[in-house]
């Protein structure tokens, strides 16, 4: 909601009834009701020692803030008074009048008139009848000491203005407000009585109106108020947030003790003992959400403050930017709102000084001039997903990427290897930033690998969509709580292990029978084929260097997900899922960098917490950040606007699969083994006059194949008048490789695997098989180095001089 | 080491049993004596953890204290007893073979190492005092649980 969006609500709120309170004026009134008892005090101390500089600041800011709030929810009349209030002590404060007896009581007539109109406003949702000019009159002439009006009897005087009901103003402030509303909220339509019946709206505000005026005219507001609802301030208390934890650790402890029982009545066959604890289970489950909602804050109470960061920003960097918040009433835990609250500072800046371009340059792209912000929230599956996007440039990849390698972030390989997405996420390396220019805003490379960092450090994850030219989504996820999670109990080597829900995706359990094929290796790495995709697996017992008490063959999969990238744990056993209170654990235990706390299971014993980010981290190996999902999509968008790949199957032996993309290989050969000769220690074969060097491709990948062969299966291939042969078993077939789903399996030759022609096969890293066999091949043109990945060399095709012959040898 | 922290040390001692010696920790840092407890291995930990107690659903790091002084392990059939111990407010806990009386030292008993004593003992104890018949080896509890 903008501004004028805000301020427009709570004029329809004036006259709408009391339930409609929005949580602004709500707490708006909490706030001043509790400031105002201060004030009383305040300023009747302030009588006995009238010098105090430190009092009267403290009253002036009071007022001040009330003020303040009140020109923003248009409350007109209480915002005269308290502007008139403030002059005076602003006045008295700057020492340019001195404190009165008779000041001192028309500040606190004014503090008087102050909380009838509060009390109005929180009985009717409008400032009702309440007359100030009085009082404003009385304190401009106590300002200018003019003689005391006479009519004015201080002690009486305080409560009579509110008592004074001028019935008649009411009616007619309100009467035109129905004519003047309906436009608001229907947007276009001019004319009120167009769309008269149907809206809800006016219907609902119709009938309070006449309770509301009934009630004005009863002597006191509050008492008509008071049957429907408690007072605003009666029904909310502060509470310190240390009593909140304690809450939280208790019910935390109840819940396990609640667990142990469920689980221990379980066995029993008393039903009284099992309607007992079952009713012992709803109610901790009840408590403990209940507890959990009292740590609940709406998100915005950290968005509250962008706006300004935006509006001061924009101003600065001279863009015209509208922020955007959807769903700001979503709740978190206190502790969690606030560990997000610099990240998402951090993203918003990062949006307005990055993401959104001048004015200048959005209209000549086609876009509207000012700038659009957008704050989402919104709870998901447990989970509080909160959105920062832009409608500005987007991030470019290639640049990106570019500025990766430019720092040495990463590897021009391991960048090649990467798609769109992949290379967005490089964004999040420490001593990353994008801005050409270091200026105050951002780009001191510090940051996003900060805020990557901090929403880790809370169980949340981050990621970055972008497309260029139409903007940049960044995402949180983050857990609701901290101290009670959903947890899956698992066994390995005898040891129960806790996994923590959110990083769970589903659960695979192999028999014997099935495990013995479904288990594929990729260069000695297990993947699991799940649904077409190949998931790397990690064992627990290998992670924890433990050995499996499972020796049935089963295999049971926990399919996980970690900063994008998932892959499979496999456990000895699954026990239960459950939910389980976290627990810290000493210094040296964290120290390991395995576990992330530790808990208590229902039977008692301790369970340690596998720290998926950790797992994953320490498992896979780190250059392939590769996020299966976004790649599959990236290849597949690859295939279908490029020229699909084609990829030659070859066997090299022990039943190992390697696909070699077709544009690289220049001829197929059948060569004799006799006329294999050795220079050095390398192998080379006279070819069309030339010396051409060997490698083979089951020694320089381990495997070991048939070598001892009369006739040996080659491929060609050539690039500016150098060639070498790559030794394969035996050559399979062509394939599309549209279909390919490469996973993260990285290993010596090899680029990753896939599932081709529905078996696992090795992509080869041809650049490696070659250098294998002539370090100089790339030498002579060093321009095509640069292409160091198969997949990218198709444009030295062009130059290589046999571009079609593969077509020379039937399959 | 030099006998500059004689000085420091005096008072109450709650004494212990680990591997024939008798050793004593300044009794204001034990929280309570508990009896053998089922310990929850921690993979790839400090060798000298064995394990996480569960001490009334807080959970209490184990340190096996003769794994800690580099003294064999304890005998197959004896159990240990656990010796929580309170430092900086967080609960640590140590494995030994049995517990003792409390003792009142005296400083003037006390004296630094001998020269000779080297390896993990070195850093850990403090000193002996020299009781009637027996020597209390002083353990520096903070060093202890630092594993």
């Amino acid at each position: 909601m903008t501004i004028p969006e805000r301020a427009r609500c709570a004029k329809t709120r004036e006259k709408s009834n009391v339930d409609g309170l929005d949580d602004i004026v709500e707490e708006f009134l909490v706030e001043s009701h509790e400031n105002l008892d201060q004030l009383d005090s305040d300023l009747v101390a302030l009588e006995q020692e009238p010098d105090s500089r430190e009092r009267l600041s403290s009253i002036f800011r009071t007022i001040h803030t009330i003020k303040g709030t009140s020109g923003f929810l248009a409350f007109s009349r209480l915002e005269e008074v308290t502007h008139v209030g403030e002059n005076m002590l602003s006045r008295l404060r700057d020492g340019a009048l001195a404190l009165t007896p008779r000041r001192t009581s028309v500040l606190l007539r004014m503090v008087d008139t102050v909380r009838s109109l509060l009390t109005s406003i929180e009985a009717t949702g409008g400032e009702g009848s309440v007359d100030v000019s009085t009082v404003v009159a009385e304190i401009s002439a106590a300002m200018e000491d003019a003689p005391e009006p006479v009519e004015v009897v201080p002690e009486v005087a305080a409560p009579a203005p509110v008592e004074e009901p001028a019935p008649a103003p009411e009616p007619t402030a309100e009467l035109p407000e129905p004519a003047v509303e309906p436009p608001a909220p229907v947007a276009e339509v001019p004319a009120a009585p167009a769309v008269p019946a149907p809206r809800p709206v006016p219907a609902a505000e119709a009938a309070p109106e006449p309770e509301a005026a009934h009630e004005e005219a009863a002597p006191s507001a509050e008492n008509g108020a008071g049957q429907a609802r408690r007072a605003v301030a009666d029904s909310t208390i502060r509470v310190d947030v240390d009593l909140l934890d304690e809450l939280m650790l208790l019910v935390g402890e109840l819940v396990l003790t609640r667990n142990q029982i469920v689980q221990y009545v379980g066995r029993s066959n008393d039903t009284d003992l099992v309607r007992a604890s079952q009713r012992l289970n709803l109610i901790a489950s009840e408590l403990q959400e209940g507890v959990m909602k009292t740590r609940m804050q709406p998100i915005d109470h950290i968005w509250s403050k962008l706006p300004r960061v935006v509006r001061d920003l924009g101003l600065q960097l001279q863009k015209n930017i509208r922020l955007e918040m959807e769903g700001r009433d979503t709740e978190l835990d206190k502790t969690l709102l606030e560990a997000v609250k610099d990240p998402l500072t951090h993203l918003v800046r990062n949006s307005v000084d990055h993401g959104i371009e001048d004015a200048d340059a959005r209209v000549r792209v086609g876009k509207p001039a000012e700038g659009v912000l957008t704050l989402r929230a919104r709870h998901e599956s447990g989970q509080v997903v909160v959105e920062v996007a832009d409608d500005g440039a987007g991030i470019d990849p290639v640049r990106l990427g570019a500025r990766a390698v430019e720092r040495g972030l990463v590897t021009p390989e391991a960048l090649n290897r990467m798609g769109p997405q992949d290379i967005l996420q490089l964004i999040f390396l420490p001593g990353f930033s994008t801005a050409a220019q270091v200026t105050n805003v951002s780009g001191r490379g510090v940051g996003m690998d900060v805020v990557k960092t901090n929403i880790e450090s809370i169980g949340g994850t981050i990621e970055v969509e972008s497309v260029p030219g139409k903007g940049t989504c960044t995402r949180l996820r983050i857990p609701l709580t901290l101290a009670i999670v959903p947890a899956l109990t698992v066994e390995c080597a005898g040891d129960r292990y806790a996994i923590p829900q959110i990083s769970l995706q589903e659960l695979v359990s192999l028999d014997a029978e099935k495990a013995a094929n479904a288990v594929e290796e990729v260069g000695g790495a297990p993947v699991y084929r799940l649904r077409g995709e190949l998931l790397p697996l990690v064992r627990l017992t290998d992670v924890l260097g433990l050995t499996s008490d499972r020796h049935d063959g089963h295999v049971v999969i926990a399919v996980l997900r970690s900063e994008g990238r998932r892959f499979g744990l496999v456990v000895d056993r699954v026990i239960n899922t459950e939910e389980i209170v976290v627990k810290a654990v000493g210094g040296q235990l964290k120290a390991i960098g395995l576990y992330s706390g530790a808990t208590v299971l229902g039977d008692g014993t301790v369970a340690l917490i596998l720290d998926v980010q950790a797992l994953a981290r320490r498992a896979l190996r780190t250059e392939s950040s590769e996020r299966q999902e976004s790649r599959a999509a990236a290849l597949q968008a690859a295939a279908t606007d490029a020229e699909r790949q084609r990829m030659l199957l070859a066997a090299i032996g022990g039943g190992r699969r390697v696909a070699i993309p077709l544009d690289t290989v220049t001829r197929l050969e059948q060569v004799r083994t006799e006329s294999v000769e050795k220079v050095g220690n390398r192998e080379v074969v006279q070819y069309r006059g030339a010396i051409l060097p060997i490698v083979r491709l089951d020694r320089h990948l381990g495997a070991y194949g048939d070598s001892e062969r009369e006739v040996l299966e080659v491929i060609v291939y050539s690039d500016h008048g150098r060639s070498v042969a790559i030794v394969v078993e035996e050559i399979l077939d062509i394939v599309d490789g549209e279909a390919a789903v490469r996973s993260d399996i990285d290993d010596m030759g090899l680029l990753g695997s896939a599932v081709l022609g529905d078996k696992v096969t090795e992509l080869l890293d041809v650049r490696a098989a070659i250098l294998a066999a002539d370090p100089a091949f790339y030498a002579a043109h060093p321009t095509t180095s640069t292409h160091p990945a198969a997949f990218a060399s198709a444009d030295s095709l062009s130059t290589a001089p046999h571009g079609a012959s593969p077509l020379e040898v039937s399959l | 080491m030099t006998t500059a922290e004689a000085p420091a040390i005096g008072g109450q001692l709650a004494t212990f049993w680990l591997d024939g010696d008798l050793y004593g920790v300044e009794v204001a840092h034990v929280q309570e004596v508990l009896k053998s407890q089922g310990l929850t291995r921690v993979p790839l930990a400090p060798t000298a953890v064995a394990g996480l107690i569960n001490l009334r659903g807080q959970v209490v790091t184990a340190i096996e204290l003769r794994e800690r002084l580099g003294r064999p392990p304890r005998p197959e059939g004896t159990d240990a007893v656990v010796i929580v111990v309170r430092l900086h407010g967080e609960a640590v806990s140590l494995l030994v073979d049995a517990i003792a009386d409390v003792v009142d030292v005296d400083p003037a008993d006390f004296e630094a190492p001998p020269d000779t004593l080297d390896g993990a003992g070195r850093d850990l104890i403090r000193g002996a005092f020299k009781l009637d018949g027996q020597l209390l080896l002083a353990l520096d509890v903070h060093k202890a649980v630092s594993a």
